[in-house]
């Protein structure tokens, strides 16, 4: 069984993504140590990239911040090292084709697997695509997690089919960053999902209050929330810790009334 | 191996999967109407009663002479409708997304060639166009700004990144992702996720059909080299494709070294950089060891791209085109050289294959032949190469 399937295990999962590095790497521990502490059940690091297509302003500027600060490839895998001293819940990565193209395939995805990386989550690489990286994601057994969009449609029963670890659907078109509004039909993606698979589908994209997460989450497994905790990285920096956990907090209570 | 639009291991579509319907749909459109007959007729209507082809193949007897080599000849791509070549591939665009049912184009733009003639394709044919143009760009052609703005376009600057024309690209694909159904991005070089480097590709091989018929027509024989300078790539591959199976014909991209391909103030992408995945396609990036986007240069805005289309990479990889790094400086000597030698002011892109042209032809016996695709015209550039020269000139 994937470990990612155990973040799914305790109700509705409450999924943190981070980008490592921003502001640099010794916050990115103290928030991960935090977010998890206070009920993230599963972290998605973001391994920074110069030009990341599918990310709104919030993102695109982490990732900014994070290369100015020098943050390598390198550098993250000892990060990660570090965390899972004491972090047990599951992780992925997210990051763009190219950092992990670039790095060697076989011997990017090989050290996920050593350091205890369960996932991957590249945006840019659609299910036509993915066989640039599914060999190795298992000869090493770590989930490649596939994406489906609100124009997904007529695709949704072939990616699910072949879908890894969770399904990531995306909660509206365009790229990421906190919305007011949802107006995908969540629901029905979800079930038709559901005719092809078991594992657990998660939202993302957009998401950033209680009622949207408690929302979302009752017509999928978890959410996913990225810029709302970037913001708050952002604005604080290396004080930022209490306030992600707070949050996190505050998300995670929601998904469980 | 479901992969679609392979050039060896080069091309593909490595895009978000909110896009992947869109390009499905459009290479199903695509593939339609490039076999209808209807289509085929408007189109070829636009190309010579609006945009003016065929364009000239031009015998430059000054600079053959001057050279003492090879017997030269223009592809006069500067003569077109807006001034370069990128006409002949947004015609095509606009008029298959016209037949898609889209009323609204978008588009990026380096220097601003791409975006005026998109702006000018959506005038038209009654469509919104919104260009995306790095904040750098703007204040650099703050006249094709205008022209663009003048035709009815919105140009929305790029702040993200480097602010030149790879953030345009990027964010010009972030409006894709958030607005599908009533637009169509209309791409501006053999670049991008498949089936953009085909459609591109085919919409502007006009150029090499051309000069196949010209050279047969003046000399009863084909070329013995083509030359045209590569970015993306568009012009060069218009330029080639019709020869690529005429292995006689030696086929020359040249790219932009910027400062030299022994700095970092470079653009020549096959030349300094690596295999990569980015922008939708595999192909040669200039990268960091991680993978990060490398920053480029080059004084051509237009060729100021750390990419290079897939199939120019494959092209390369079998050794079927060779791509030659030609500098600033070597580029505008030669954009002053053919204004001067022939009364034709070339744009600064363009100057790049004027350049090699300079090294090549001496070498050549008397009785071959040399095409070079002039892709534009000079205009836009003389601000910009009277302030290299150290005039004082502002637009």
């Amino acid at each position: 069984m994937s470990n990612i399937k155990s973040a799914f295990a305790n109700g509705k999962a409450f999924i943190a993504f981070v980008t490592c590095g921003d502001p640099d790497l010794e916050t990115t521990a103290k928030v991960v140590r935090s977010a998890v502490r206070n009920g993230a059940d599963l972290i998605e690091l973001g391994i920074p990239f110069s030009d990341p297509t599918a990310e709104g302003p919030v993102i695109q500027g982490a990732n900014l911040r994070a290369l100015s600060g020098g943050v390598t490839t390198d550098k993250i895998f000892d990060l990660v090292r570090d965390l899972h001293r004491d972090v047990t819940v599951p992780m992925v990565f997210m990051t763009y084709a190219n950092v992990v193209f670039s790095y060697g395939k076989d011997r990017f995805i090989k050290t996920c697997k050593e350091i205890g990386i369960d996932g991957l989550i590249l945006p840019d690489v659609p299910f036509e695509e993915k066989s640039e990286f599914q060999p190795c994601c298992k000869k090493y057994g770590v989930d490649l997690i596939s994406l489906i969009a609100p124009t997904s449609e007529n695709r949704i029963a072939m990616i699910a089919r072949e879908a890894e670890g969770f399904l990531y659907i995306v909660s509206s078109l365009g790229v990421t960053g906190t919305r007011s509004e949802i107006k995908t039909d969540i629901a029905s993606i979800v079930s038709l999902v559901r005719k092809n698979t078991d594992i657990p589908c998660a939202v993302g994209f957009g998401i950033s209050t209680p009622e949207q997460a408690a929302k979302m989450a009752g017509f999928s497994d978890g959410v996913i929330v990225g810029s709302a905790i970037i913001k708050l990285i952002e604005k604080y920096g290396s004080e930022s810790e209490k306030l992600v956990g707070d949050y996190v907090e505050g998300m995670k209570k929601a998904l469980q009334m | 191996m479901n992969s679609k639009g392979r050039y060896g291991i080069h091309g593909g579509q490595y895009i978000p999967e909110t896009l992947m319907n869109a390009v499905i749909e459009l290479e199903e459109a695509y593939n339609h109407y490039k076999n209808d007959p209807e289509f085929n007729q408007e189109l070829t209507d636009l190309l010579n009663n609006y945009a003016g082809r065929p364009s000239r193949l031009y015998f430059a007897k000054k600079m053959t002479d001057d050279l003492g080599g090879a017997k030269i000849y223009l592809k006069r791509e500067d003569l077109n409708h807006t001034g370069a070549h990128k006409i002949n591939n947004v015609l095509g665009q606009a008029l298959l997304a016209k037949k898609m049912g889209k009323t609204r184009l978008i588009a990026e733009t380096g220097a601003g060639q791409h975006g005026v003639a998109t702006a000018t394709a959506a005038a038209l044919m009654n469509m919104e166009c919104v260009v995306f143009m790095g904040e750098e760009d703007t204040k650099r052609q703050a006249l094709n700004v205008y022209r663009m703005k003048l035709l009815g376009a919105d140009v929305k600057p790029v702040k993200s990144g480097t602010a030149t024309l790879k953030d345009a690209v990027s964010e010009a694909m972030r409006e894709w992702t958030s607005r599908i159904t009533d637009t169509h991005y209309c791409l501006g070089s053999v670049m991008g996720p498949h089936p953009f480097p085909m459609i591109v590709r085919d919409f502007q091989a006009v150029i090499s059909k051309e000069i196949k018929e010209q050279v047969l027509q003046k000399e009863g024989r084909l070329p013995d080299a083509v030359l045209a300078c590569v970015g993306g790539g568009s012009n060069a591959i218009g330029s080639f494709y019709h020869f690529l199976d005429d292995k006689d014909v030696r086929l020359v991209g040249c790219e932009a070294a910027g400062r030299g391909i022994d700095t970092f103030e470079t653009a020549a992408t096959v030349n300094t950089g690596r295999v990569g995945i980015f922008h939708g396609m595999k192909s040669y990036f200039c990268q960091d060891r991680y993978g990060q986007i490398a920053p480029v240069y080059s004084i051509s805005a237009g060729l100021d791209y750390p990419g290079v289309g897939p199939e120019h990479a494959y092209l390369h990889d079998i050794g079927r085109a060779e791509y030659v790094p030609v500098t600033d400086e070597e580029a505008v000597c030669a954009f002053e050289y053919l204004s001067r030698t022939e009364g034709i002011i070339p744009a600064i892109e363009s100057a790049h294959a004027i350049a090699f042209a300079m090294k090549l032809a001496p070498t050549m016996e008397k009785n071959k032949i040399l095409v070079i695709t002039v892709s534009g015209r000079g205009d836009k550039d003389c601000a910009a190469i009277a302030r290299y020269r150290g005039e004082n000139i502002y637009e």
